[in-house]
């Protein structure tokens, strides 16, 4: 970023007002594959009806909607048979998970609705869906794909910092330990050592297979509602305590030469509008579309310095049981699936209800999202009462 | 491996006198009138005060290598031969970024912060690809 980019976000410690006002009241989510006898459709209303299930709620319950990844917001509501007075389809990018959560906690709070569903669905396994390839800005130099974006920030930082491609193993080896803890993850049952993260097929170099997230079918749903109602509901309510955000625009179409790192660090302001100091969180979601975001999202947090990841994950720090911050419990998007973020928030959720078994995290009062893209994000949940 | 069977520039309104300029052989940048600040990729107007308040100007051509990575996938028909191939992003002396590809060295030799120049060795029909090598 150029050193005279003017960042529009607000000033650690201003206040927000939306403070614990708005509560995760239900969450639904389906399996994640390969099913081509479906769609984005189908797979959202099964997993919106998980959700209206978790949270003891019927479809008439719901005056708004926001769906996401499924193509008409109106045929979706026709066949939900909801008639909302608020309704929105946001923008594909996985940076819209956090963003349509935002949106969705300014509605309830302004009173524009009072009960709303986000609705994910995803079918882009089964329709074969490319991210990469077709006409762009760069297509005649062959440069394609999030992958490769992220590919050339890696060996960036790489070369600026001294880290390596081995520094992201202990990132993809704990993902994948977690979803050897979650029977619903697709890769359950399926661990991996350091060894094999190294020495995975190159898909765009410095990164290789294991450092890229599941592409699948499939959708999340949540319910969102006010803390009020969300009392007298079925399921503890999860309260969003803090959100910050700070996009940046100025790359040039071109890979982030900064990592992010000013606009991730503006998301420090998190703490502030939540209440809730880093110390006092248990554990964490962190949008791992590949796994360098993972290390982009903890140095812009400040969870380590700069250009220290690499020393912060290596002894099995993102690891549940081993290391202080476990990361991404259900297995993330490397390794459980990539539902652009509505997952790891919906595992959030888990965690704070209790929900985890084996992957439980112990004693959780608090979990923190990370989102290290354009739309740099960051949100705290807590229990409600804790 | 040619350069012939590589996807075609999407050309606009903004970035038409670019590719015009590199059929030429000549590589050119929108300069912004108020900082003399340059910026690509091309637009309607400065990034740096909002308005259509530009001129192009010609680059040096000149730049360094700030990252690169190497292509195993293939994404685009026309590249397939070219795999395992490398794109280059290049810091030009101007100061805007060019995602490009190296020319006359492979990603072996490659060392960030390498001085590289530009050269013009071909493209789809009717266009000709900046490409970047070594500086002379």
């Amino acid at each position: 970023m150029p050193p005279d980019t003017e960042l529009a976000s607000p000033a650690i410690s201003a206040p927000w007002p939306l403070r614990d006002k708005v509560a995760f009241a239900g969450i639904g989510t389906t399996r994640y594959g390969n099913f081509p006898e479906t769609d984005s459709y189908g797979l959202g209303c099964e997993a919106l009806n998980a959700a209206l299930d978790d949270a003891g709620l019927r479809p008439s319950d719901i005056d708004g909607l926001i769906v996401n990844r499924i193509p008409s917001y109106e045929r979706f509501a026709e066949m939900m048979g909801i008639n909302p007075q608020y309704c929105l389809l946001t923008e594909a990018p996985g940076r819209f998970s956090g963003v349509s959560l935002a949106l969705a906690a300014q509605a309830i709070a302004t009173g524009a609705a009072k009960t709303i569903a986000l609705v994910y669905g995803n079918n882009g396994r089964s329709v074969r869906m490319m991210y990469g390839g077709g006409d762009s800005q760069w297509s005649p130099w062959g440069m394609t794909s999030p992958g490769a974006i992220h590919a050339m920030m890696w060996r960036r930082h790489m070369h600026q910092f001294g880290t390596t491609h081995a520094d992201l193993g202990p990132i993809s080896v704990a993902f994948r330990h977690h979803a050897c803890l979650n029977p619903d993850a697709v890769m359950h049952g399926k661990p991996i050592t350091l060894q094999q993260h190294a020495a995975a097929r190159p898909i765009c170099e410095p990164l290789k297979l294991l450092d890229y997230c599941l592409i699948n079918d499939g959708a999340v749903a949540w319910i969102l509602t006010s803390a009020e109602r969300a009392r007298d509901m079925k399921r503890p309510p999860v309260l969003l305590s803090g959100y910050a955000r700070q996009d940046a625009f100025h790359y040039g179409s071109a890979p982030a030469d900064d990592f992010w790192y000013p606009t991730l660090s503006a998301c420090r302001s998190v703490y502030d509008r939540a209440g809730i100091g880093r110390d006092d969180i248990q554990g964490l979601g962190i949008y791992d579309n590949f796994s360098p975001t993972v290390m982009f999202s903890l140095e812009g947090l400040g969870f380590c310095k700069q250009g220290e990841g690499g020393d912060f994950v290596r002894d099995g720090t993102l690891q549940l049981g081993t290391g202080r911050w476990p990361t991404n419990t259900s297995g993330g998007h490397l390794s459980d699936s990539y539902m652009q973020g509505w997952g790891i928030i919906a595992e959030c959720v888990r965690q704070l209800r209790d929900d985890c078994g084996e992957r439980q995290i112990p004693n959780v009062n608090a979990m923190q999202y990370i989102c290290a893209t354009h739309i740099a994000q960051s949100l705290i949940l807590r229990r409600a009462g804790a | 491996m040619s350069l012939d069977t590589r996807p075609k520039p999407l050309v606009d309104n903004w970035n038409r006198p670019f590719w015009e300029a590199c059929g030429r052989g000549q590589l050119i940048l929108q300069r912004c009138k108020a900082t003399g600040k340059c910026f690509f990729p091309p637009a309607p107007v400065s990034p740096f005060t909002g308005r259509p308040e530009w001129e192009w100007i010609n680059a040096s051509g000149r730049g360094e290598l700030w990252s690169f990575v190497v292509f195993h996938q293939s994404y685009f028909p026309g590249m397939k031969d070219e795999l395992p191939y490398p794109v280059a992003m290049v810091k030009l002396e101007e100061g805007p970024y060019l995602l490009t590809n190296l020319d006359g060295i492979g990603p072996d030799e490659a060392k960030i912060g390498m001085r590289l120049a530009v050269r013009f060795p071909g493209g789809p029909e009717g266009f000709t690809l900046p490409q970047f090598g070594p500086e002379a």
